[in-house]
């Protein structure tokens, strides 16, 4: 009987095509935060469903290797769970929501809370790969920005921020300057994850399948978060902690609980929730003894 | 209390068979053959492969089937399923003078070497609704049979001005040896050729190119154009095997093409010449065709030494945003979660809100 895996290559790309992608790739390396224009394929998800993150994985995907994606920081959101089954399905890889236990994580607007480590690669889903799209929408124009590295435009919208809200008004997507030379979009993560980019020891490979551009963090390169001396870059912050496991570090989500504004905060990172309550913190919305593991172990 | 958003994987399953139920609809139905749709809805077939860059009406007959009739969704089914196929070759180019006819108009001359061949158009249907369709089993039409046969080579409309130098040359397009750039491997880049636009536009949105087809007649980029023809039928297709070393012909596929005459150009040292714009798609779409051309004529602007001021004129804003595909999926897009961004978003806003409040009061105070 022909199966789905006769009929496709191994992660279902041709390997012509991943030569072509990993050659897209190195040139991506070489260059940190340059935007290297590759032929992207038609994938069988639809675009803005992450074809560019897809790719790369498809490229750099081992038969050794443990996958983990996720989406929002979580592991179970849909797009997250058919990502990680089409690998399962088309590579027959190993598959894991553990972050430590992976060596390839795919993810759309989060960097996990668990440091990462120099045998792993992180690859990011990205929606519109330039910084400058917004101020400037022609291709044409913002190559010749990058080229010249003519940045002011970017400075003179933080300052606009400033001088209209008191504080820069941007919170996702909040733009780097990586390895001292390219501005670079770090994906729609929030600028709360923007500090674990600068020398991750993990390889961060960034694919944007619509647009056609794949770019890279190597590891260990120095990535800075725009912002002026009088207005240095500051991260998001919560007055509360997270209600399953009590963590006040982490990135929190808002669940509303009912139509008169009560409302609940919990850890965006699904895994890091998890490994939490395992180890026995919990939040206040948690009974003490609910999560099993370690019970004497307490936060605060 | 809080329900942990979990058990995606079911949902999703779930889901998958609700759709399948869905598309197949009431059971008491007799459910839709392939050939039903190849043979019915052969104009739903034909957009399919136009816009899926693949000539191939079974497949595209199983993706309106899969699609429940959303031709985007059937288009996309194609051009997924075209990527993973490998590449043996390309062709030669294809002669479409030589080409079998089913139409052939022209709205430039009364008549022409070759004839005017009406072929089946809606063209002077008057919109009725036809409710003896609406019975089932009905006695279809059958249309008289011509005594003499369409000639089998009919010029191009285009080329008999070309004869007085009317018309500016067609570019060389008839050069086997000018490599011919291809898109869907190569990622696109400005300035785009004139190949690339035309391949771009061919496998473009019928809507959006009809759109600023028409802002063309509008007075957005006027260059008004005349439809030098338009015809419809099947040519033979041709590849150079290696180890041959001649052509041999590998098949038969229906094309449209349209070419227009538009307002001329000329200076104090060359004589006013008619320009050129020209549209190409695989299967019957005429309208697609025409619109085609137009825009085709519109990019040219630069190249004719024209003002670049309407949105047809402007190659990046045309060919960056014509693949429906591309379109669909990142406008769609925004129905995934974006949790994440949204608080960050809620954050600010309540900060600069409660930071505005406190100045409100101290100003008060």
């Amino acid at each position: 009987m022909t199966t789905e895996n006769d009929i496709y290559n191994f992660a279902y790309l041709d390997e012509q095509t991943k030569k072509m992608i990993r050659r897209a790739i190195f040139k991506a390396i070489a260059i940190p935060g340059y935007q290297v224009p590759f032929a992207s394929r038609e994938m069988p998800m639809p675009y803005g469903w992450g074809t560019g993150g897809i790719q790369v994985t498809a490229t750099i995907l081992c038969p050794s290797d443990r996958l983990k994606v996720i989406d929002q920081g979580s592991d179970d959101t849909t797009n997250a769970v058919s990502i990680r089954r089409f690998f399962a399905k088309t590579a027959n890889v190993e598959t894991t929501t553990k972050t430590e236990q992976a060596t390839i994580i795919q993810t759309r607007h989060r960097i996990p809370e668990t440091a990462l480590r120099e045998d792993q690669t992180l690859v990011y889903q990205v929606p519109i790969p330039e910084p400058l799209r917004f101020l400037e929408p022609r291709e044409v124009e913002t190559r010749k920005m990058h080229a010249l590295e003519e940045y002011g435009l970017m400075h003179v919208k933080l300052y606009e921020d400033i001088s209209r809200h008191g504080a820069i008004a941007t919170t996702y997507a909040y733009p780097t300057q990586v390895n001292g030379r390219y501005m670079t979009d770090p994906s729609p993560i929030p600028k709360f994850d923007n500090p674990k980019m600068d020398q991750m020891p993990a390889l961060q490979l960034f694919g944007a399948g619509r647009e056609k551009r794949i770019y890279a963090i190597p590891p260990y390169t120095d990535v800075r978060s725009l912002d002026f001396e009088d207005h240095p870059f500051e991260v998001q912050q919560w007055e509360s902690a997270c209600a399953l496991c009590g963590d006040d570090q982490s990135f929190l989500d808002e669940v509303i609980l009912d139509d008169r504004g009560e409302r609940m905060f919990v850890c965006s990172d699904s895994h890091h929730c998890q490994t939490r309550q395992e180890q026995g913190f919990h939040g206040s919305q948690m009974p003490e003894n609910h999560a099993g593991g370690l019970q004497e172990k307490h936060d605060g | 209390m809080y329900v942990a958003v979990k058990g995606g994987e079911r949902a999703i399953e779930n889901a998958h068979k609700f759709l399948a139920e869905e598309r197949r609809g009431d059971k008491d139905v007799p459910e839709l053959s392939l050939d039903q749709i190849r043979e019915q809805l052969s104009l739903s077939i034909s957009r399919v492969m136009a816009e899926g860059s693949l000539y191939d009406p079974d497949l595209a007959a199983l993706a309106v089937k899969q699609a429940r009739g959303d031709l985007i969704e059937a288009i996309f089914l194609l051009r997924a399923y075209r990527t993973t196929l490998p590449r043996f070759g390309f062709t030669t180019a294809i002669e479409t003078s030589d080409m079998s006819l089913d139409r052939r108009i022209s709205a430039t001359f009364k008549d022409l070497p070759g004839g005017q061949v009406l072929g089946p158009t809606y063209d002077y249907t008057h919109r009725l609704l036809d409710f003896a369709l609406a019975a089932e089993g009905e006695e279809p039409l059958q249309a008289e049979t011509a005594d003499k046969a369409v000639e089998p080579e009919t010029p191009r409309v285009l080329e008999l001005l070309n004869h007085e130098g009317l018309i500016e040359q067609a570019a060389a397009g008839n050069d086997q040896d000018c490599e011919v750039g291809d898109l869907t491997r190569e990622p696109l880049d400005f300035p785009a050729g004139r190949d690339i636009r035309l391949q771009n536009l061919a496998r473009g949105d019928e809507g959006f190119i009809l759109a600023l087809g028409y802002s063309t007649q509008r007075g957005y980029a006027r260059n008004h154009a005349f439809v030098g023809e338009i015809r419809v039928g099947e040519v033979a297709v041709e590849m150079v095997p290696e180890e041959l070393g001649f052509a041999i012909e590998i098949g038969d596929i229906t094309i449209t093409e349209c070419e227009t005459v538009n307002q001329f150009k000329g200076s104090k040292k060359v004589p006013p010449q008619f320009t050129r714009g020209y549209g190409l798609t695989l299967g019957h779409n005429e309208r697609k065709t025409i619109a085609m051309a137009l825009v085709d004529r519109a990019l040219r602007a630069k190249e004719l030494g024209e003002e670049v001021e309407a949105a047809a004129q402007d190659e990046e804003f045309v060919l960056s945003h014509s693949d429906n595909i591309q379109a669909t999926g990142f406008v769609e897009h925004i129905k995934l979660p974006h949790y994440v961004d949204f608080q960050s978003e809620l954050e600010l806003v309540r900060r600069l809100r409660a930071e505005m409040v406190v100045e409100q009061k101290q100003a008060a105070e």
